[in-house]
């Protein structure tokens, strides 16, 4: 390192594998993606891995393709806050953090769950609050119809909002539990909340002492100015999808800049993009190994898929290793994909694009779609990946990365076998979790301020 | 003694049943929402071969009936969320059912559906849920979605305050919605539509998936569910009831309805009420309405001793403990014959509320268990794998399930 700043300690993730084509269940060790047996390994080896947290998806609805549920990809995972304490009851050590709607869920049920959890798992809980506005996904729950795009983050906010004031509704020393008096709680040791505003009434007493945490870690994951905004006043760490080296300094730069803007510290929040990994004994094999695995993670079937989002019509008399389809996609109002992180608003000029892209590089309709959508991050040896993350981390492009497998439940297996060693010997990684740390300890981050009830008093 | 299998429940709330029991000398009351002390719970039930827990909740804090929301601080205050505490335990104690209480008046029922089906999964096999409805007007101000007027029991009671039953009725009619919803979505994958199929690219089949479409006065929900079918297929649901609304609910819908007869008497007027309910409304559930019987607990070694340990806590809260069920002071002996006339009465089980955690739950498993072994009724498959199993269910059909053809005919066929 040139660089005359400290060292940076790296900060790890590990994301289960999805409902995408990144899983590969194919593989002869891709084992059930709902048992318990499934989640109980791979947390435990992220925890061996000395992770700083483990990271889930949420799911409210399957996804559809063309009107029909999408079934070339693994389907179906379990309810998020179910599983996550489930996990707490097997796991130590390792952060538990969950993505949750702040669409498809109130913030009484919701703040309690998360304190809830934060108790169960003694002080390990973590929220990536998400916004969800489709009525597809609304087909699934009270609410129904979506909410407007312009509202995502204003009820995002006030949801976060009325989640903290409930977090902080009773004091520490609210619960006295002294048998000799007969006093359990400190009545003025708990603050009503009375919440009146665009989304949310919500008045009554919290149901939970504070919770180790106090608050849960707060995770953001959306790109937008709207979201870079909402991470900068409220969040504890960004899921970024900016992995590659020049982007995420750009990302990291502008991030940590609104940081400054506000007069929060720098290491107040933490960038981890999401980053795929091929390993191999050597370069040249780890090159072979992804490839390989590309191939794996978009079947014949996949790549057709995957244009028929966008040409929404049948495309399956297209060879896939043959040149993209000449005709124009149907365009519809209703779209080919439902239930997606991202979707093509101008599919006409999505396929002349992609057309003119695998023209210039000579792909094949398979090959423009593993660029896509099976792009690997870190391919090469134990020693070049653990290197790479690591000026990655020291030269600010990020603060770690949440690290998505290709095999569940054992597809991080070989990442801790093999690279977190590695980060360890450099002295940039943490050989163990500090005892009873919680999840804002090991993530380097403030704690949550405690409440006396006095303090709450003069509220 | 009737061959009837008779099965125990415990139900686990706070420091036990009684409000003061808190106080009580065993009692931990800094432990409340430290996950093993509730670990340690149901290590004890488990071992002692009780067929399964409950665990209590509430969607807000912790008052007395159903009048104004009194805030008091002589009592536990205070409640993990009972699904996700239920997850965390069934990680850790396998072989027990755990039911946990959640509440289907503002909840959703497609996480509600999802939650629990998850405890199946995590539990393997060992799920339930217990349906609480939400009548109070504090905890609708929690969601600020509806009003609900504060309740009048004695008014409503009588069935003569029109507004104050026809509210009662909504709220058990959502409550039938989100169970007729959860049992749809646990049925909405067919045990094998995970086929993983390499060379048509598929994960699973989805004609072996199925939209639920239920379309309701509070909800509409779509489907299928999130979470492949469950190895029970159907959790077990279990409804508390203690009038003709409630009645029809547990015939159209539960598993299992625990009943609060306070006397013989008292037994035969709910079994002529709930056979009354039978004729009233469709049962949709797949198999006969299991009922159950409920009791707080307390038990000393005398009958003496353990009316003062009674009393002795009704001194501590300042007012005599009155509960909606039968309370039970006295020695194992006498709690088990008690258990012994119902069971000689046709009831298939009891859920027992002790009245002291975690005294009375040892005393439950230590003595009472002992002397109601002694008799034979507790003799049920020990090497069951489901809770549908212990309990005597046949494993649950899937009401989406095609009527495909048995392999065996099929290769008849071919063979013909």
């Amino acid at each position: 390192m040139t660089t005359s700043k400290p060292t940076k300690q790296i900060h790890l993730a590990a994301h289960f594998p999805g409902v995408n084509n990144t899983t590969v269940w194919s593989d002869e060790r891709s084992q059930s993606q709902i048992a318990f047996s499934s989640f109980r390994h791979f947390a435990q080896n992220a925890e061996r891995g000395k992770f700083d947290f483990l990271f889930l998806a949420e799911g409210l609805r399957l996804r559809e393709t063309r009107g029909l549920i999408h079934d070339l990809d693994v389907v179906g995972r379990p309810n998020t806050l179910a599983i996550l304490a489930a996990l707490a009851g097997v796991t130590t050590n390792i952060g538990l953090v969950g993505t949750l709607s702040s669409t498809f869920n109130e913030p009484y049920e919701l703040a309690r769950q998360l304190a809830t959890l934060d108790h169960l798992s003694r002080g390990r809980a973590g929220w990536n609050i998400v916004t969800t506005t489709d009525a597809f996904h609304g087909a699934n729950f009270r609410r129904g119809k979506f909410l407007d795009l312009a509202d995502r983050y204003s009820r995002a906010q006030e949801f976060f909002d009325v989640s903290s004031q409930l977090w902080d509704s009773w004091a520490d020393d609210a619960i006295v539990a002294d048998k000799a008096s007969g006093e359990f709680v400190r009545t003025t040791g708990l603050g009503l909340v009375d919440h009146h505003g665009p989304q949310f009434d919500v008045t009554g007493y919290a149901t939970l002492p504070p919770s180790p945490q106090r608050h849960p870690v707060i995770v953001q994951a959306g790109d937008s100015p709207d979201g870079r905004d909402f991470a900068t006043s409220s969040a504890d760490v960004i899921f970024s999808r900016h992995a590659d080296y020049e982007a995420g300094r750009a990302f990291y730069d502008d991030v940590k800049g609104r940081l400054d803007a506000v007069g929060r510290p720098r290491d107040s929040l933490k960038i981890l993009p999401a980053a795929t990994f091929i390993l191999g004994d050597t370069h040249a094999e780890a090159l072979e190994r992804s490839r390989e695995i590309s191939r794996l993670q978009v079947s014949p079937q996949t790549a057709i898929s995957f244009l028929e989002q966008v040409w929404n019509t049948d495309l399956s008399g297209y060879d896939v290793e043959g040149p993209l389809p000449d005709i124009d996609p149907v365009v519809t109002a209703e779209g080919g994909a439902k239930g997606r992180a991202h979707v093509h608003t101008d599919p006409v000029a999505t396929a002349n694009a992609w057309r003119e892209q695998a023209s210039a590089a000579g792909w094949s309709i398979r090959e423009l779609v593993i660029s896509f959508a099976a792009k690997h991050t870190f391919v090469g040896t134990p020693v070049e990946v653990a290197e790479t993350i690591n000026r990655h981390v020291q030269e600010d492009a990020s603060d770690g990365f949440v690290i998505v497998g290709n095999t569940n439940p054992t597809g991080l297996d070989e990442f801790v076998d093999r690279v977190i060693p590695e980060l360890q010997e450099r002295g940039v990684y943490r050989t163990d979790y500090d005892e009873n740390a919680t999840l804002h300890e090991t993530l380097g981050l403030p704690s949550v301020p405690s409440r006396s009830t006095a303090a709450l008093a003069s509220a | 003694m009737s061959n009837t299998p008779f099965h125990l429940g415990i139900a686990l709330d706070g420091a036990g049943w009684h409000p003061a029991a808190w106080r009580d000398a065993s009692a931990r009351p800094e432990a409340l929402f430290d996950p093993d002390y509730w670990v340690s719970l149901v290590v004890e039930a488990q071992s002692a071969g009780i067929d399964l827990v409950t665990i209590e909740d509430s969607f807000g804090l912790q008052t007395g009936g159903y009048g104004p929301f009194e805030l008091r601080g002589d009592e536990v205050r205070g409640r993990l969320d009972a699904l996700l505490l239920s997850n965390t335990i069934a990680a850790q104690v396998p072989g027990i059912g755990i039911v946990p209480t959640v509440t289907t008046t503002h909840t959703e029922p497609f996480h509600t559906a999802t939650g629990i089906q998850t405890l199946d999964h995590v539990s393997d096999g060992w799920a339930g849920w217990r349906v609480q409805v939400s009548g109070r007007s504090h905890e609708a101000a929690h969601v600020g979605r509806r009003e609900i007027p504060v309740l009048d029991p004695a008014r409503a009671a009588t069935g003569t305050d029109e507004q104050q039953t026809a509210l009662i009725r909504s709220l058990f009619g959502e409550a039938a919605d989100a169970i007729e919803v959860a049992r749809r979505l646990w049925d909405s994958w067919e045990d094998d539509a995970v086929i993983r199929d390499v060379p048509t690219g598929r994960f699973i089949d989805r004609d072996r998936l199925h939209y639920v479409d239920f379309d309701g006065e509070n909800f509409s929900v779509k489907g299928p569910s999130i979470v492949p079918r469950s190895p029970q297929g159907q959790p077990v649901v279990f409804v508390l009831a203690h009038q003709t609304v409630p009645y029809e609910l547990a015939v159209a819908q539960a598993d299992i309805v625990g009943i609060t007869p306070h006397s013989d008497e008292h037994l035969e007027q709910i079994l002529g009420e709930l056979g009354d309910a039978e004729l009233a409304v469709e049962r949709r559930a797949g198999e006969p309405l299991r009922v159950w019987t409920e009791a707080v607990v307390l038990i000393e070694d005398t009958h003496e001793t353990a009316v003062a340990a009674l009393a002795a806590l009704d001194e501590l809260h300042g007012s005599p403990y009155a509960s909606d069920a039968v309370i039970l002071a006295d020695t194992a002996e006498n709690v088990a014959a008690q258990l012994l006339r119902w069971q000689q009465a046709g009831i298939t089980g009891v859920r027992l509320r002790p009245a002291r955690l975690p005294l009375d739950l040892e005393r439950i498993t230590r003595e009472l268990v002992p002397v109601l072994s002694e008799t034979g009724v507790l003799e049920r498959p020990h090497d069951a794998s489901t809770l549908r199993e212990r309990l005597g269910f046949a494993p649950a059909a899937n009401r989406y399930a095609s009527a495909s053809p048995e392999p065996a005919a099929l290769i008849e066929s071919a063979s013909r």
